[in-house]
């Protein structure tokens, strides 16, 4: 851990050295999620509610999904480019030290400029959270933080996974962002509005709903979600990173190198 | 302390024909090769040998390295250094060798080259007073002592190689993996290599393995060499007798009063020949250099007479063309 600090320091001061084109990505990088946020109020604004969901508490719900999808592309990025290391081969240089190859790719790459969306996100989390009709607790504000970390961990696994194919395909495949983008712009919205299989599909295969629907209904009262353990759920969540880490594994074992 | 057993390795490539229509055949059904990187590779390195690894492009050289150094796994075979399996145990093992790809970086490319090593020692673990230790010593005899608060991108290429051979040292390590340390260096930061490399060999008894394309890398380095083609080991043993089994050709010139008459050499032949000076080649296993010498000097007057050994080069051709590799 403390390794990736390290790598996290040395990778900023190399940011640091292009220091303009830095600050113009990081303002760029707001406008992303301000302008798809925007677009969420306008519906609003037409629409009065969706399936009973207020605008806030759909606020809500896309703010931890950004904040967690923003915080993972920040600082899990060496996974999402993966594949250009197996393809330029310097992923040898990383065998060759003695650390855990996952450290060292975590921290081969960290997208600084995200930050600027992170914040903008973290942003809208904390408006939606004061504006929504919801009685806080501290088991609720428990379950919100449980739900931006698990987040954080999920799409931390599913860039693992969609890195681990490029060993056997070398070039990372574009299906992985199916559900790293993809996941992101369904959970943003909450999950009830769906059909039944695209529920099921981010509760049982990619558990999206534990840390994100599930936790997000007891929060707000809704549904009859009242038993604590609803705010527990996110921990769930986090056991979706263990099959990841063993495909990793064997992914690396798999490993061919390139030529020279 | 390094032993290689048996070692085979097959990669599986893509056949693929030129042309748009079968790049997208080839997306639905793919025909695979397979070419066979190692074949039953063996051999045993002692502790504080340094061995030059050689052969043609594609024969199979960086395949072993990785090997050793525990980033591919062998099909078949076993390769144990220093009680390890390269490969199954990785993260430890690789404490004990340093690993310099010619051809590719392990500093970070936009900061000063003293923050990469820093992130090195943090990386390897090593304790601050025996980095200090370490690095001053590199510093002095690599010379780095006025490039290590230059950004890497700065760097020439022979002082990017110094680095690069330094970096891969912080953590001393007993067992040093050079792939083509002087590929593209000039003639001086070559020697400064080659120096360095003997030195830290003699003066820590580091093991050196090197793989390189520069005959003259071997020549100054290597009291050994392996030499690899199309995946098997054709050659394990010294330069000198690599010399005495393939460089058996010696080349006389000779200077001489002038003389017209064409001269008549049995069992050698004419390189060059004019009324002053002949260049002759001599395979001294059909002629001894006396009696070609005795010839020459019946037919001329002779000035000054040289004999030259084949060079590494074009003994390795030789070799090359022998074994069709």
């Amino acid at each position: 851990m403390k390794l990736y600090f390290k790598y996290m320091l040395m990778l900023l001061r190399s940011e640091m050295q292009y220091r303009g084109s830095f600050l113009l990505m990081t303002f760029c990088q707001c406008l992303t999620p301000f302008v798809t946020f925007a677009g969420v109020y306008f519906m609003f604004e037409r629409f009065g509610e969706l399936k009973g969901w207020s605008f806030y508490e759909v606020a809500l719900c896309f703010a931890v999904t950004q904040v967690a999808f923003s915080f993972t592309e920040c600082f899990a990025r060496g996974f999402d480019v993966f594949s250009s290391l197996v393809v330029s081969g310097n992923f040898d240089r990383l065998l060759v030290r003695p650390r855990s190859t996952v450290v060292q790719v975590l921290g081969s790459r960290f997208e600084f400029a995200r930050i600027g969306r992170l914040l903008l996100s973290a942003g809208v989390l904390v408006w939606a959270a004061s504006q929504i009709e919801a009685s806080w607790t501290p088991l609720k504000v428990v379950a919100l933080v449980l739900m931006v970390v698990s987040g954080v961990v999920i799409f931390t696994g599913i860039f693992i996974l969609a890195a681990a194919i490029s060993f056997w395909t070398v070039q990372g495949l574009e299906v992985a962002n199916i559900f790293t983008d993809g996941g992101r712009e369904m959970i943003q919205y909450p999950l009830n509005i769906y059909h039944k299989w695209v529920k099921r599909f981010f509760t049982f295969i990619i558990p999206f709903a534990c840390v994100n629907y599930l936790p997000l209904l007891y929060i707000l009262g809704r549904d009859g979600a009242d038993h604590p353990l609803y705010a527990l759920l996110p921990l769930i969540g986090i056991v979706f990173i263990a099959p990841c880490l063993l495909v990793w594994r064997i992914g690396v074992r798999h490993y061919r190198s390139t030529g020279s | 302390m390094i032993t290689v057993e048996g070692i085979s390795k097959t990669f599986l490539v893509a056949k693929r024909e030129p042309g748009l229509k079968h790049a997208v055949k080839s997306l639905f059904h793919r025909e695979y090769t397979a070419v066979e990187a190692l074949q039953d590779i063996s051999f045993l390195i002692a502790p504080g040998e340094i061995v030059g690894y050689i052969g043609p492009n594609g024969a199979g050289k960086s395949t072993t390295i990785k090997v050793m150094s525990g980033i591919l796994v062998p099909d078949r075979g076993s390769c144990t250094i220093k009680g390890f399996t390269p490969w199954l145990d990785r993260v430890n093992y690789v404490k004990h060798i340093g690993v310099v790809f010619g051809q590719r970086s392990q500093l970070w490319w936009d900061v000063p080259v003293i923050d990469s090593f820093e992130l090195l020692r943090d990386i390897y673990n090593v304790p601050q007073a025996e980095y200090k230790k370490t690095l001053t010593l590199l510093v002095e005899t690599l010379d780095l002592g006025s490039i290590m608060n230059t950004p890497v991108r700065q760097l020439s290429l022979g002082q990017r190689m110094r680095c690069e051979i330094a970096a891969s040292l912080l953590h001393s390590p007993s067992i040093l993996f050079l792939d083509e340390p002087t590929i593209g260096l000039d003639a001086v930061s070559k020697i400064a290599v080659r120096h360095f490399i003997k030195e830290i060999n003699k003066e820590k008894g580091v093991t050196v393995i090197l793989t390189t394309h520069d005959m003259n890398d071997i020549e100054a380095l290597a009291d050994r060499i392996l030499l690899i083609g199309k995946g098997t080991l054709l050659y394990d043993g010294s330069v000198s007798g690599l010399r005495s089994r393939f460089g058996t050709r010696r080349t006389i010139t000779a200077d001489y009063h002038e003389n017209t008459k064409p001269l008549e050499i049995p069992g050698a032949s004419l390189l060059s020949w004019t009324p002053e000076r002949a260049i002759i080649s001599v395979d001294t296993e059909q002629v001894m250099i006396s009696e070609a010498i005795t010839s020459l000097s019946s037919q001329v007057e002779l000035l000054d007479v040289t004999i030259d050994t084949q060079p590494i080069e074009d003994i390795i051709v030789q070799m090359y063309k022998e074994y069709e590799i």
